[in-house]
């Protein structure tokens, strides 16, 4: 069986999605607006008459309907990076600011780490932490190439990360952009559906819990943490939020995306969830003509001492 | 998996080495220096001044590090000084050795602030140099030694690494993992 088969009664359309999983990703880059401005890209494409789309929610986003986002100046100058559409989501949802102290507690190969780093304007302390050593190297090598200095690499299990080798012991924000079942990412990698498997799922999920627990408890009060992933299973969404917001001090938050996307669901196979994981965002393949994904905002209770938070967003 | 072979911070009494498993701060001037070998903020400030003309204001807010034999990082951030992590900011510059090196993403972060010991290249000198290829370059006249690359694109200049001007050759020293074949751009 496809296991893209058990989401169907979740979904408006069933037909629409299964036929939006089975047709491939356009490439897409991101540019890196930190060395160079979206105009100044798109102007260096036409000279180098590089075939280019625009992405009608975020300006710094461009589909190479030829592919080969690696081959032209723009990549070589790390004025972009390859990027699926959907994955600079959690980037905006977690909107840091430059000077702000962050954690990107699953980072590798460093897409959203190095989207986080622009946003800072490259100034603050953005923590890239992985618990594997081989895509850390990716990671440095995309990290550099897009010229970023104000990062850190770790190489700890996010699960009991430590503080101790950093000048501080709380965040302002954190990203778990946490390791998944991936099935949002059926259409540029098919493999995904043939390998899935539930007990993956439930094991993955607990290792999601342990992250995003461990995430609130190293973010400041009134701080921020962004749960992401790229897989429609409530088991590693929707759960792993009801679990960790009844065990740690924190809420989900509402929050805007720039494109459409459902509320989060409340039950799943028996289980029942929190109302407010309602909050959080589900994008389906068919609604954007993307991968799929999964995004909440959570706000880390207590008072906002740092008077830099988002409290203006509880609903 | 992510410690290094056994810590060498532990010969209290003797003087302080270059330990290769950890980022240790640069010293601020050469007055400062504990360590043997190592280079001083005040010394990479000077050299890029010297070299390429970058007015040590550029670097102001930022931090210099050592890990490894003479590979120096910078990085502008917070840290703990020594600092035990995988990387610190982003490689720089490579010391411990007669002829100092900038790496070539040092070049293309900074490279616009440079002054002297640039060289413009035009469209197929630059697809030859991004590709990793060396090439004849009589007409440079400057000096020899590490030279910034740059083309003109959209508009402007911009920097495309560092390469090794010798002898009429400028030499591409772009790493493997970086080097790319691109279409020449008019």
């Amino acid at each position: 069986m496809n296991p893209l088969e058990r989401y169907e009664p979740l979904v408006d359309d069933a037909s629409a999605f299964r036929a939006a999983c089975d047709r491939p990703l356009p490439s897409v880059v991101r540019v890196n607006e930190m060395a160079a401005s979206p105009d100044r890209v798109r102007e260096a494409f036409d000279e180098a008459g590089v075939a280019y789309e625009p992405v009608a929610w975020h300006d710094g986003l461009l589909r190479l309907p030829d592919g080969n986002p690696g081959g032209n100046w723009p990549y070589v100058h790390g004025w972009t990076h390859g990027q699926e559409e959907v994955s600079v989501l959690p980037g905006l949802a977690l909107d840091p600011r430059p000077g702000e102290r962050v954690w990107d507690a699953c980072a590798a190969p460093g897409s959203k780490t190095t989207q986080i780093a622009d946003a800072m304007d490259d100034e603050g302390t953005l923590v890239a932490n992985d618990n594997n050593l081989g895509r850390l190297s990716a990671l440095r090598h995309n990290a550099e190439r897009l010229g970023i200095t104000n990062a850190i690499v770790t190489n700890q299990d996010a699960r009991n990360f430590s503080t101790k080798p950093l000048a501080f012991d709380e965040f302002d924000r954190a990203l778990v952009d946490a390791p998944c079942s991936c099935e949002g990412t059926c259409r540029k990698n098919p493999d995904v559906v043939d390998q899935w498997t539930l007990d993956h799922v439930h094991a993955v999920a607990g290792i999601q819990k342990g992250v995003l627990a461990r995430a609130v408890q190293a973010t400041r009060p009134g701080g921020t943490v962004v749960y992401s992933t790229c897989t429609f299973a409530p088991e590693e969404n929707e759960a792993v939020l009801d679990h960790v917001i009844s065990n740690e001090d924190c809420e989900v938050v509402e929050f805007d995306l720039p494109l459409d996307a459902v509320p989060g669901v409340t039950e799943w196979e028996g289980e029942t969830f929190d109302e407010s994981v309602t909050r959080a965002h589900r994008v389906y393949p068919h609604h954007n003509d993307t991968g799929g994904f999964f995004c909440a905002k959570l706000r880390v209770g207590g008072d906002d001492e740092a008077g830099a938070g988002d409290g203006e967003v509880a609903a | 998996m992510s410690d290094g072979p056994g810590s060498v911070d532990d010969a209290d009494g003797d003087a302080p080495t270059n330990d290769g498993q950890r980022f240790d701060r640069l010293p601020e001037t050469p007055d400062d220096r504990e360590v043997d070998g190592r280079a001083s903020r005040r010394e990479v400030l000077d050299w890029w001044d010297e070299r390429f003309g970058v007015d040590p204001s550029v670097f102001e807010g930022y931090s210099f590090w050592e890990k490894g034999a003479g590979k120096v990082w910078i990085f502008n951030g917070e840290a703990t000084d020594p600092s035990e992590v995988e990387a610190i900011g982003m490689t720089f510059l490579r010391t411990r050795q007669e002829h100092w090196k900038p790496t070539g993403r040092a070049a293309t972060r900074f490279g616009r602030h440079a002054t002297r010991n640039v060289v413009e290249l035009g469209p197929e000198q630059a697809a030859r140099f991004a590709a990793g290829d060396d090439q004849d370059l009589p007409e440079w006249d400057g000096d020899w030694g590490y030279l910034i690359a740059t083309h003109e694109i959209a508009g402007g200049s911009a920097p495309i690494g560092v390469g090794l001007y010798l002898y009429d050759e400028l030499r591409s020293v772009v790493p493997k993992g970086s080097r790319a074949d691109l279409p020449v751009v008019e």
